[in-house]
């Protein structure tokens, strides 16, 4: 909703924030080439086959500028609640892009090379690093203009290195707050395991607590880089205010045997745009990518997937759930791509919607293409109610229908709830999916 | 086990790869202008109004862009200014075949058309190019009332029945092609079956393309009456030219309360026809609307067969076969648009891609708020023969409304090792084990044609497997 005196992402407002980072002239570079590709390419269109159902009319950009430090009161509101899981190897918060906290990591693993640092610290330290990895993924699934949007202003974020070899059990957590209205958040996260490294990641997404009334923007990017061997698990709860409009754009690249988890619940925001990429570029990769959305209210979430088979002999499982109630909009569009020298691979892709309300509108759009022959690839997707005989056999063992109703769609989050394999996560997290779905 | 030896399959055409001289008594020229529109009016003596509604479609396709924001970019090699718009002898569909001129005679002779009609056929009508070159339906059907006749007759002779819903099914601006094919329309059959009259027999068409650079686009418009059963099948051949040939179709169908109307299709243009044809069919309450579809020809086929599911406890069904080889892209699916309460639909797709050729599944299944218990089931099955080989489903599920359900799967898979390994262990050469597996994946759809087409399809597939193994 602009104001009479719109606020935008103009060239005065860029040049300022880009002239910050004079010390690092090839991140300068970057971001001056995102700020031109930014205003270069064109809003999604009705006609682009990557926004096909997206509702258009609820993504603006305009009346948006980028975020000011969060004020001291601010701050301890969010660190009060920046607790999801406090058995942690290293944690960094983030209010409107702004360092808010930071936990280092313990003494023992830093000596073996383990990098857990801000962004902005990252880039000043480990500058060749950095560069390796941060915007060296193509997009594909049309957040382009987003993508750049965000690279353009990028400005916090967190950084984890892990050396060859090096297992840490307890997950790293990222809390990325957003306080102010008519402000856009810009949260990046850049996960590189090396040969054989063991990891686990958190991201958390949400907003200050507050009645009001005023739109939020949040851009994310995220890239996990999984090295041969390497076992990667990152959990994403996207948890904004129902003002925000959110994108989050994630890229993951497997290398030889690697593994990686990725699992997002998503729960906020007025417009949620996921858009998840994965590439397995060498074989024998083995990746799952798991989600559970409650969608309420008017919210719309449009779930953008591409599992990318660019080598042989690798697996990947994909499984997309959404539970929908008042007049809520889901869209899942998926595509499982085998290249042509990808033989002997294994892919699926399943999406389950839940329609809980006559209101709520489900779409499914689950694609393949494939170009190798010895391959197992399969797809499926379902969109229906609770099913009858399910409630009827819990009542006739005298469960009430509103509890056994409870009970089966608590039944249907459990499922990816159970992934969440930290225990402390998994209540914390459960407790979330709970409140939302009572507060109907 | 090491591969099984890709096959090198050949795919039978030869019986339709021929032509004859053209002369032509009717031709439009080449482009497509309003002069075209004219000619093709004048020479069918057409009222005014069928003159206008070509005229607004010319515009429409004028003004409608390619899909190819979607669709395959082989269709910006079409140059519609080189297309032969309208081309005939100047004949009437013939009632007997011995008034039929000696070439086209000899060509649908060479094709069967005159032996299956004595064999099992309720009616007949063959096109050669743009008209009808013979039409012929048994009397006692006539004596029911049961209207079997070209577009042209059936908007001059049966207005009060065809006009209702000409162009209502699909509209003139659809897409692209559906508005080229009102623009040009030409030759196809309007069939109206009256109330309670259940046609045992199908009805067949068959359609061919002689003339090289030629578009051919023929409308077809089924009217199942009230309680009234009908099959209709079609077949379409085309000589192998040099240049790309341009088939684009309107298929209307129309099954009022109870009806049960079933459109097969075998589709084996040579491989250079672009086959872009709209298909679509309206169920009104307990309707039912079949359609049974098998691609094997073209170079491009696109084709989306549809059923609006309008009246309550209205059913639809897509079963489609689609066999895509060197040089071919079979771009077929489904669309099922549910419209009221208790409505069911039900799409089977099966592909097969052979060498460097791509089968692509497209689907849309749509239901709108408001509705409740309505199903939809849909399975797409791709078979995958060479490691060079593509196959891509992109379906579309819109779902809203109370105890409504959807069911998607698809899989894509090759001839296991194992099965070969186990046919060939009885005995079975490998090139025979080839073909039982690829039979065998499409047998359940193949049983669904009618008998004396069932045993066409698997004698074309058959054909394909010999001699590409070993």
């Amino acid at each position: 909703m602009p104001t009479l005196d719109t606020l935008t992402f103009d060239d005065e407002s860029f040049q300022a924030h880009v002239a910050d980072f004079v010390s690092t002239p090839w991140l300068q570079n970057l971001k001056r080439e995102a700020w031109a590709e930014f205003q270069r390419l064109p809003m999604p269109a009705r006609t682009d086959e990557t926004w096909r159902f997206s509702d258009l009319r609820k993504i603006s950009l305009d009346g948006f500028k980028p975020a000011t430090e969060p004020h001291t009161e601010e701050r301890e509101a969010l660190l009060d609640r920046s607790h999801l899981v406090d058995g942690f190897a290293g944690r960094l918060v983030f209010g409107d892009n702004h360092l808010l906290a930071f936990d280092e990591v313990d003494p023992e693993l830093a000596a073996k090379g383990v990098i857990w640092k801000p962004l902005p610290q990252a880039i000043r330290e480990h500058p060749e690093l950095v560069k390796k990895y941060l915007a060296a993924e193509d997009h594909k699934l049309g957040g382009d203009k987003l993508r750049a949007l965000h690279y353009a202003f990028l400005q916090g974020g967190s950084f984890l290195y892990v050396p060859k070899g090096v297992e840490i059990e307890k997950p790293f957590v990222a809390y990325y707050w957003s306080c102010h209205c008519e402000e856009a958040i810009f949260p990046h996260t850049l996960l590189v395991a090396e040969d054989n490294a063991k990891v686990n990641f958190v991201d958390y997404y949400g907003s200050k607590e507050c009645d009001c009334d005023c739109p939020a923007l949040s851009i994310a990017a995220a890239a996990t880089v999984a090295g041969p061997g390497a076992q990667v698990f990152r959990k994403v709860v996207q948890d904004y205010h129902l003002n925000t409009t959110s994108f989050q754009l994630e890229a993951n690249i497997g290398h030889k045997d690697a593994v990686i988890k990725s699992l997002a619940l998503n729960l906020g925001s007025q417009y949620a745009r996921m858009e998840n990429q994965t590439r397995i570029a060498e074989p024998g990769a083995n990746v799952h990518v798991y989600s559970l959305t409650v969608a309420t209210g008017e919210q719309e979430f449009d779930q953008r997937t591409l599992q990318t088979h660019g080598a042989p002999s690798a697996f990947s499982d994909l499984l997309y759930k959404n539970a929908l109630l008042d007049k809520s909009r889901t869209i899942f569009s998926g595509m499982i791509l085998v290249e042509p020298d990808a033989q002997q691979t294994d892919a699926y892709q399943t999406n389950r919607n839940l329609l809980l309300s006559p209101q709520a509108e489900a779409n499914s759009l689950p694609g393949l293409e494939i170009e190798a022959n010895d391959v197992k690839c399969s797809h499926g997707a379902t969109t229906g109610q609770i099913d009858d005989d399910q409630l009827y056999y819990l009542r006739s063992r005298g469960i009430p229908k509103e509890v056994a109703y409870e009970l089966l769609v608590f039944g249907f989050f459990e499922e990816i709830i159970e992934k969440f394999d930290n225990e402390e996560l998994k209540d914390n997290v459960r407790a979330l999916v709970q409140r939302k779905f009572s507060n109907q | 086990m090491s591969d099984i030896a890709t096959p090198d399959i050949e795919i039978d055409r030869s019986k339709g790869n021929f032509s004859f001289k053209e002369d032509y008594k009717y031709d439009a020229g080449v482009g497509l202008t309003e002069k075209t529109i004219d000619y093709i009016s004048d020479v069918k003596g057409e009222e005014q109004w069928v003159r206008d509604f070509r005229k607004k479609a010319l515009k429409i396709f004028k003004d409608k862009p390619l899909p190819t924001h979607w669709a395959s970019k082989d269709l910006e090699t079409i140059n519609f200014d080189d297309v032969r718009y309208y081309l005939s002898k100047g004949q009437k569909a013939s009632r007997t075949w011995d008034e039929v001129p000696d070439d086209v005679k000899e060509t649908f002779e060479r094709l069967g058309i005159p032996e299956s009609e004595r064999k099992y056929l309720a009616g007949v009508e063959a096109q050669f190019d743009s008209e009808a070159a013979y039409s012929k339906m048994k009397d006692e059907l006539a004596k029911q009332g049961v209207i079997f006749v070209g577009p042209h007759e059936g908007l001059h002779e049966h207005p009060e029945i065809f006009k209702k819903f000409f162009g209502k099914v699909i509209p003139i601006g659809d897409n692209k092609f559906s508005a080229l094919n009102s623009a040009c329309f030409s030759g196809g059959s309007f069939i109206y079956v009256p109330k309670g009259v259940k046609v045992k027999q199908p009805l067949q068409a068959y359609f061919r393309i002689n003339a090289e650079n030629f578009g051919q686009f023929e409308r077809t418009l089924i009217i199942a009456d009230e309680g009234s059963e009908v099959t209709y099948m079609e077949g379409c051949t085309a000589p192998k030219f040099d240049t790309a040939t341009l088939h684009a179709a309107v298929v209307e169908l129309v099954a009022l309360k109870g009806a049960k109307l079933q459109y097969i299709t075998v589709q084996n243009w040579s491989n250079n026809v672009f086959n872009l044809v709209t298909k679509r069919g309206m169920a009104e309450e307990d309707a039912e609307v079949r359609w049974i579809d098998c691609n094997i020809g073209s170079r491009l086929t696109m084709k989306y067969p549809g059923v609006i599911l309008r009246g309550e406890r209205a059913r639809g069904e897509v079963l489609s076969i689609a066999l895509a080889s060197d040089g071919q892209h079979q771009d077929t699916g489904a669309k099922m648009i549910h419209g009221a309460n208790n409505t069911t639909s039900n799409i089977i797709a099966k592909s097969i891609s052979v060498g460097q050729g791509r089968s692509t599944y497209r689907g849309q299944v749509v239901m709108p708020k408001h509705l409740t218990h309505c199903k939809n089931n849909t399975e797409c099955d791709a078979l995958l023969i060479n490691t060079n080989s593509r196959t891509d489903t992109y379906p579309a599920i819109t779902v809203r409304g109370d105890h409504n359900s959807v069911q998607h799967e698809a899989s894509v898979s090759k001839v296991s090792a194992e099965q070969i390994f186990y046919m060939q262990q009885r005995g079975l050469d490998e090139g025979t084990a080839m073909s039982l597996a690829v039979n065998g994946f499409v047998n359940d759809l193949v049983r669904e044609f009618p008998m004396e087409y069932s045993v066409e399809l698997k004698r074309l597939i058959d054909l394909e497997m010999e001699g590409s193994v070993g």
